[in-house]
């Protein structure tokens, strides 16, 4: 397998992506920008992009970008993976998580 | 989009926001408020409602900054019309769990005030009752008034409310009354006359955390409402995981600049284990179990095997019901406490010895589908969504991935080392307390410090409470700080103070750039686990007082700070190193051991010998540290006292 061009990019921040944007949905209106308790996130530099996040394992994962953002499904908490709880489905002993 | 993906296709940003380092403003007001979370928000709401001049300053955005910002659930210790307790049975109950370390002076203001504090807020536009009739005939259901209560349904002294609208209504109030907000600024230290250690606080400086301006605050009266010290033994962003109950940004702000000012705190000394904020526990209230927001939940073991909950007698209670009812001698329910006077309902006590023999099988689960469907919507629907943070993370993100409380069992972590309800991970991860009763600034009867001029709200006063006492002490303390406002003139601010302030923010910029602000957290919290952990005695203390101090000199200067932003974050972790050595300062005045502050020392192993059942008290002098000894009911009387001293 072959990849068009190859990054020396150090180790990420974990967890990397507290939040995930949908650029099809996201007008770029920076509300979460705007609201978010610890100032995670920075204004795209191309206006009406998605902002960017720059500081994610800041995240509080309390959610005031997604309550507050305009545009219902533009963005999403994503919890991180040492915290999806499991359920089980009482009728047919299913098991689920988050 | 993470900041990886920008990098690729766009190369790495600039900084978005202009760089105004060391440019500055002058703001000049009346009543300056410190923290624009609830205590902030009331404090500012208060004072401006008697006609002075606010300025409110906020490290995050107001809209959704501070502990309590997402909203509660319940807004407790409320004594009204239609309930027999009384504000003084609210205090008694707190002192009798507390062994008497509690703030007789804030809790009892909280009690007298808390009801009228909540009909105001309705009045902001808050939600406060069922006014959809979703809960009609349920039990816990005033059907004359609409309002929902919890934990004791026949003496109704702590409500249910929609606490998501709560912050919005104050924030719509602010700006209606006209609070001068200066969102993104980090306040970094108290102004006082002369620029003197003790005297009369006449301002506060601060930066702004996205431009790097610097900010001098003048003002007649300054109201503390910066919350209190966290992130002192425990601290990883990258496994902390979902469970903190308070924002990381609440780190003791407030305390760092206020001790370096001469205040005078109490209570520093108590720490207890914790699992919140460690990676080993789950989001809080987002996993099966029975206190707080989930109580009186059914739990079920793996076979569907009901747990019974028992009364302070260890009588089985059957029903939902009874488990929100007072035995019938027990005059009224706490809303938390092990005291038998007041002693909740809970599980079986000795659960934990029955799932080892195997009469219980793990996991345990939530059985929210066999409750009544107003307790389970009361529990899912409503208090699992409006408490703090839980709509979004919570509410909204499990139902989205499918869970159904009319179907399906929540997992509980109980004994699997994952209940970030149920104590630590190991007992040298601690708190200075993660719901209530921490250390704080000491208070008069005024809400005023030792400080003149410097009140306080909240979470920074010592041995504070939730929601319902940031709420109403910060409305105490914005009437108080208005009062002494119209006394006193602002007097002028020491260049010399402001200039000091200024270089000590922006020393890091010229820092070398070999470690990370997160490493420094990190190694303040080793040193306080190791040196001031669950055993403690002097030589201990003094290491860990000799390690801080190594760290300040020569690994603080290390950390690297490109931006604002990461200015911002250093900072705060300057002021835990302070906060840390407070506690140690307060942990070496102790010369005894008490369970009732999660204070042992190996060299003072007696617990609670009489003449040590008293407050320590610590602050800064120019000459050091002083410490001293106070009575623990140097408030009484309280009815009294309150009678003369509100407004």
């Amino acid at each position: 397998m072959t990849q068009a061009k190859t990054y020396a990019f150090p180790n990420r921040n974990t967890p990397s992506d507290p939040v995930v944007i949908d650029p099809g949905v996201c007008s770029g209106c920076n509300m979460c920008v705007h609201v978010c308790v610890a100032d995670l996130f920075i204004p795209n530099p191309d206006k009406g992009q998605p902002p960017i996040i720059l500081y994610p394992e800041e995240c509080w994962y309390e959610g005031s970008c997604v309550e507050h953002c305009p545009e219902p499904g533009a963005i999403e908490l994503n919890h991180p993976l040492t915290q999806r709880v499991r359920w089980k489905r009482k009728a047919t002993g299913e098991h689920f998580r988050v | 989009m993470n900041w990886n993906e920008y990098v690729k296709h766009n190369g790495v940003p600039e900084w978005p926001y202009p760089i105004r380092y060391e440019a500055e403003s002058t703001v000049e007001t009346d009543v300056l408020v410190l923290g624009g979370g609830i205590a902030g928000c009331w404090a500012a709401i208060s004072a401006a409602r008697r006609g002075v001049a606010v300025v409110m300053v906020e490290k995050g955005a107001t809209i959704t900054s501070g502990g309590g910002g997402n909203g509660c659930d319940h807004w407790i210790n409320t004594p009204h019309p239609d309930s027999p307790i009384t504000a003084e049975e609210v205090v008694e109950w707190e002192l009798e769990y507390s062994g008497g370390y509690t703030n007789g002076i804030s809790r009892y203001i909280a009690a007298r005030e808390s009801y009228e504090t909540l009909l105001e807020l309705e009045q902001m536009g808050a939600k406060i009752r069922d006014t959809e009739d979703e809960f009609i005939r349920a039990p816990f259901r005033d059907e004359k008034t609409k309002f929902l209560f919890a934990y004791d349904y026949k003496n109704r002294l702590h409500f249910r409310v929609w606490g998501s609208t709560f912050k919005t209504a104050l924030y719509k109030t602010c700006k209606q009354l006209g609070v001068n907000r200066y969102d993104r600024i980090m306040a970094t230290g108290l102004l006082t006359a002369d620029g003197k250690i003790g005297n009369r606080v006449v301002g506060a400086v601060g930066f702004h955390t996205r431009t790097g301006e610097f900010f001098v605050f003048r003002a007649k009266a300054v109201i503390d409402c910066l919350s209190r010290h966290q992130r002192n033994w425990n601290f990883s962003l990258e496994l902390k995981g979902v469970p903190t109950l308070r924002p990381p940004t609440i780190v003791g702000d407030g305390h760092a600049m206020a001790w370096r000012a001469g205040a005078e705190f109490t209570m520093m000394e108590r720490s207890l284990p914790t699992s919140f904020g460690s990676g080993s526990g789950y989001p809080v209230y987002g996993h099966g179990n029975a206190l707080n927001t989930w109580f009186p939940c059914n739990m079920v073991d793996a076979h569907g095997k009901k747990i019974p909950y028992v009364d302070r007698d260890g009588q089985i209670l059957e029903t939902e019901v009874e488990r929100s009812l007072p035995a019938a001698d027990q005059k009224f329910l706490g809303e938390r406490t092990t005291a038998y006077t007041h002693k909740r309902p809970e599980l079986i006590p000795d659960l934990e010895a029955r799932v080892r023999n195997g009469e219980f099988a793990l996991p345990l689960y939530a059985d929210l589908p066999s409750m009544s469907a107003p307790e389970r919507h009361a529990i899912w629907g409503l208090m699992v969504g409006e408490e703090g943070k839980t709509k979004i993370p919570i509410r909204n993100t499990y139902s989205a991935a499918g869970f159904d409380p009319n179907q399906d069992l929540l997992q509980s972590y109980m004994f699997l080392g994952g209940d970030p309800m149920r104590g630590s991970v190991r007992p040298q991860e601690r708190t200075g307390g993660e719901v209530g009763d921490a250390g704080g600034l000491l208070v008069d009867w005024n809400l005023m410090s030792n400080l003149e001029g410097l009140y306080v709200a909240g979470d920074a006063i010592f041995a504070a409470n939730y929601h319902y006492h940031a709420a109403a002490t910060g409305r105490y303390a914005g009437r108080k700080a208005a009062e002494y406002a119209d006394k006193v003139s602002r007097l002028a601010l020491s260049r010399q103070q402001v200039s000091q302030e200024k270089a000590r923010v922006y020393a890091p910029l010229n820092n070398g750039q070999e470690v990370e602000w997160k490493e420094l957290n990190a190694a303040i919290c080793k040193v306080m686990q190791n040196y001031c952990g669950e055993i403690k005695n002097e030589e201990l203390l003094k290491i860990g007082l000799i390690w801080l101090d190594d760290l300040k000199r020569n690994e603080a200067p290390r950390v690297q700070v490109d931006n604002p932003h990461k200015l911002m974050r250093t900072l705060e972790v300057f002021n835990i190193l302070t906060c840390c050595e407070m506690i140690m300062h307060a942990s070496r005045a102790r010369k005894a051991s008490t369970p009732l502050l999660g204070f042992f020392r190996q060299d003072y192993p007696e617990i609670d010998p009489p003449e040590w059942q008293k407050w320590v008290t610590i602050r800064l002098e120019a000459g050091g540290v002083k410490t001293a000894t106070l009575s623990l009911d140097f408030w009484s009387p309280m009815a009294e006292n309150y009678e003369k001293h509100k407004s």
